[in-house]
């Protein structure tokens, strides 16, 4: 799984540099490939695509980050992203597996959040700047959107989900848990 | 970025990968399905852990499988046979506590670790807030689950004391004074006797909330427990490494 790691400080220096024509069309491909166990976000609005570089003619290096350490879903989300590369006519791509900075749920953009509660399951709260998520802070049922909900389970279908029941509707539903 | 200190991430590997067994037996068999969920996950995440402190280290698979019983280097706490319910549970909170102190700790310096711990800490947060809701709701619950939770928390209590020992095999980062003997290669900036305080008290506080009564037992010294991270294990931990192993090794190269 981990096909290789980079030090943040090497992922910052690189940044500094404005990313080509080419490389911003690339990222912008690897970014719009759905993620494998929620496939109505991109891995772009999911936060887990560091970066994109081209370092030669016909050779991509792309950077993935895992929401959790035993996400199953990254040796998929490497496959997926080499075959777009490969179809667009990129002989040489390369994913590598970056750990710092480490992934959080703030790091799901408005639009992914608004595709997870329409998929059915309510998006993660964002973090306050001092401290972590209070969990008594209400949260919404995607499915008629009362916040009177509470706690099946912290743990779920994924890592990263909790399972809750909305006393409203009565209806159970996923909550992609604060990380 | 030096080398890597081997004889660390592979004690913190197997700690991960050991208990990350453990608690997949209970797949199946878990007193409720939403239980048997939780306990996968936690699993899960141990298992990603260990997979990235092995790619540290060599190869995952030959670490994971083919190495013999006194070549690991896990705690004996996690190797623990599963028990009742009641005894997964203070293992948990034990465990837990412990690696997010750990990992709380190594994710705030620079050392070789301090990408892992930073991922790794905010999953074992939510291990600990698990462990810990099920201490309060087993320990304030009836007579009969206060008497287990009792009975575990101090069955396991004497295998606590290891999880402050110094590892084995590397530098070891003595305080300038001297007094601190060090903790281990890697672990620079994480303090053992500070650990271990910080740990008791969070686990006493834990224990009194749901009224079980803190061991008072030795955690270390004569009749304690605690030669794992030397490769010496206790009577079971043979027995599921042979079960843990044995596809790998009658298959070698197998994939699904």
């Amino acid at each position: 799984m981990v096909t290789g790691t980079r030090s943040s400080a090497g992922t910052a220096a690189e940044a500094v540099a404005e990313p080509t024509a080419l490389e911003s069309e690339l990222r912008a491909l690897a970014g719009s490939v759905p993620d494998p166990e929620l496939p109505v976000v991109t891995l772009e609005e999911l936060g887990v695509l560091r970066a994109v570089h081209v370092p030669g003619p016909g050779r991509v290096e792309v950077e993935l980050t895992p929401t959790y350490t035993g996400c199953p879903a990254i040796e998929t989300m490497s496959a997926d992203i080499e075959r777009v590369l490969h179809e667009r006519g990129i002989p040489d791509v390369s994913v590598v597996t970056v750990l710092s900075p480490a992934w959080s749920t703030d790091d799901i953009s408005a639009e992914g959040r608004r595709k997870l509660a329409e998929f059915g399951i309510a998006p993660p709260r964002p973090h306050s700047t001092d401290g972590p998520v209070p969990l008594s802070l209400s949260i919404r049922c995607p499915h008629c959107g009362s916040t009177d909900t509470e706690l099946l389970s912290r743990f779920s279908s994924t890592a990263c989900k909790a399972l809750r029941r909305c006393s409203s509707c009565r209806e159970p539903f996923d909550h992609f848990k604060e990380l | 970025m030096t080398g890597t200190p081997t004889a660390t991430a592979l004690a913190l590997a197997d700690d991960a990968l050991i208990l990350s067994h453990r608690l997949g037996e209970w797949a199946g068999h878990a007193p409720e399905l939403e239980e048997d969920v939780a306990l996968s996950n936690i699993a899960l995440d141990l298992l990603g852990q260990a997979r990235i402190l092995y790619s540290l280290v060599g190869d995952e698979d030959e670490l994971a499988y083919l190495r013999e019983e006194r070549a690991f280097r896990n705690l004996q706490l996690v190797e623990q046979p599963n028990g009742d319910f009641a005894h997964s549970i203070a293992r948990q909170l034990y465990f837990s506590t412990y690696q997010r102190l750990l990992y709380e700790r190594l994710a705030s310096g620079d050392g070789p670790f301090a990408g892992l711990a930073a991922k790794a800490v905010k999953e074992v947060d939510y291990h600990q807030d698990h462990a810990e809701q099920w201490t309060l709701r087993l320990g304030d619950g009836t007579t009969e689950s206060h008497e287990r939770m009792q009975r575990a928390c101090t069955a396991l209590w004497r295998f606590t004391g290891e999880m402050f020992e110094p590892i084995e095999g590397g530098q070891g980062s003595g305080g300038e004074d001297g007094h601190d003997e060090g903790y281990g290669e890697g672990l620079d900036g994480v303090n053992r006797q500070e650990l271990a305080e910080r740990w008791l008290s969070s686990v006493t506080a834990v224990l009194r909330r749901a009224t079980l009564t803190v061991p008072d037992g030795p955690r270390s010294g004569a009749w304690t427990a605690g030669a794992g991270r030397q490769g010496l294990h206790t009577e079971s931990f043979g027995r599921m490494l042979a079960e843990m192993q044995h596809l790998h090794r009658s298959h070698p190269g197998a994939s699904w």
